[in-house]
């Protein structure tokens, strides 16, 4: 994506029309242009005039239930450089996270519910090296979709020779599980190239990518395994091969 | 955005508070004042559950947005930063991206929504009252959105009030994909520039 492209996005952000991918491109660029972010500052005043068309008064019992539970909530310490957004996962969520692996035998089963990227801690600090795949001119997508929204994309720069996996709607990994990354080699098949951490949405895969002809992802024992145990729930080939 | 707040407010109006107020409840709410938070509440609550109910839809699903909202302004309150938009903003972006995430985290999972609908009946919700007793304000919104194009408008709920993203938007509006970014944003400018907010 050129720079003129991806300051056309600053109206979409505002009002949270990105996919994941793009959002997570523009929150990159975000941190290092000024001028986007004094337009995506006034767009969303803009944007969130549009409320004032749609008032409507809620339950009693929401302001009720909300002071009685706010007692039991501690404000967090102020943090610099404060970002506009800080939507961590919370508890709860975290709790139904676990229920929804348990719910859940394998991915496909369109059973969770869970939007990764809604977790903005990550933004404008991905790992650099990820950045720097996901931007890397000669960087290849390969994209796999499964029922129930779940989506998978495959980031390959075989100039970087690494790899970096973006999942999206990716319930969590049945209890016990985990999902572990696989870089397929022509000669030996599928190397170990990494697991996929609890919750994470954005994985940079180790191994040498450059080389790979394709990737996978299975469901593993905890720790992982050093090769699949089991059939892969995606699968990727890379065209550039 | 405190001078374009009426002074007066008609009969079930949300108290109107000037932007700085906001901004200080805000602070106060982040050493755990608990009436501040309180007073934050009263003067936001229609337009944020407002906002929830017409993304979520379901009155109940819309609460459930709400109190995450709040619970999340409650918990990163100090995270505020008023150099970089008003209070009000801040509250408004945090609680519609809980609120795309829900829908759009729900459209992932056709077996959750089911299972949902089958626990609970949505309520019938009259909002016309609402509107009937719409601001002052909220005219003046609607005036500023005849300015734009039936187009841009067209992308612009569809994207903000429906939580669609700019690429299903342009599916929904027959447009070459990567126009409805284009119209999104112009109408945004154009909304920011009539209302006289923002940059």
């Amino acid at each position: 994506m050129t720079t003129s492209d991806i300051h056309a996005l600053s109206g979409a952000y505002a009002v949270d029309a990105l996919d994941d991918i793009e959002r997570a491109q523009f929150t990159r660029h975000l941190a290092q242009c000024a001028e986007c972010q004094a337009e995506v500052a006034g767009l969303r005043e803009a944007a969130h005039l549009l409320t004032e068309t749609t008032a409507t008064e809620p339950s009693a019992g929401l302001r009720e239930r909300l002071l009685a539970e706010i007692k039991t909530v501690r404000p967090l310490p102020p943090e610099a450089p404060t970002p506009v957004e800080s939507h961590r996962p919370e508890r709860r969520r975290l709790r139904g996270l676990v229920a929804a692996a348990a719910a859940v035998a394998a991915l496909g089963a369109g059973g969770a519910v869970w939007h990764p990227w809604s977790d903005d801690s990550s933004q404008g600090q991905l790992p650099s090296a990820t950045e720097q795949v996901l931007d890397a001119p000669d960087a290849e997508r390969v994209t796999q979709r499964l029922d129930g929204g779940v989506e998978a994309t495959l980031v390959r720069s075989k100039s970087m020779n690494q790899a970096v996996l973006l999942t999206t709607n990716m319930p969590a990994a049945p209890s016990g599980k985990v999902y572990e990354l696989w870089l397929e080699d022509a000669d030996k098949g599928m190397v170990p190239a990494g697991l996929m951490p609890d919750g994470a949405s954005t994985v940079l895969l180790s191994g040498d990518a450059a080389e790979a002809i394709g990737a996978g992802i299975t469901v593993e024992p905890q720790g992982g395994s050093d090769t699949p145990t089991s059939d892969p729930v995606m699968l990727f080939t890379f065209e550039n091969a | 955005m405190d001078q374009i707040r009426p002074l007066a407010s008609g009969p079930a109006e949300e108290e109107p508070l000037a932007g700085d107020q906001l901004g200080q409840l805000l602070k106060l709410s982040g050493r755990g004042d608990e009436s501040a938070f309180a007073e934050l509440y009263d003067a936001t609550a229609k337009r944020v559950f407002g906002l929830a109910l017409r993304v979520v839809r379901d009155p109940a699903q819309a609460e459930e947005v709400c109190q995450e909202a709040y619970l999340e302004i409650w918990r990163t309150a100090t995270r505020y930063d008023e150099d970089r938009g008003s209070a009000l903003s801040w509250i408004f972006t945090l609680v519609h991206r809980k609120a795309v995430d829900r829908v759009r985290s729900a459209e992932a999972s056709t077996r959750r929504d089911t299972t949902y609908h089958h626990k609970n009946q949505p309520v019938e919700h009259d909002t016309t009252a609402e509107t009937v007793q719409a601001s002052f304000e909220a005219r003046r919104v609607r005036t500023a959105l005849d300015a734009l194009t039936a187009v841009q408008r067209e992308a612009l709920e569809l994207a903000y009030f429906g939580g669609y993203t700019h690429t299903e938007v342009a599916t929904m509006l027959d447009l070459p994909v990567g126009t409805a970014k284009t119209r999104i944003r112009d109408g945004l400018i154009r909304l920011r520039d009539a209302m006289g907010v923002g940059a």
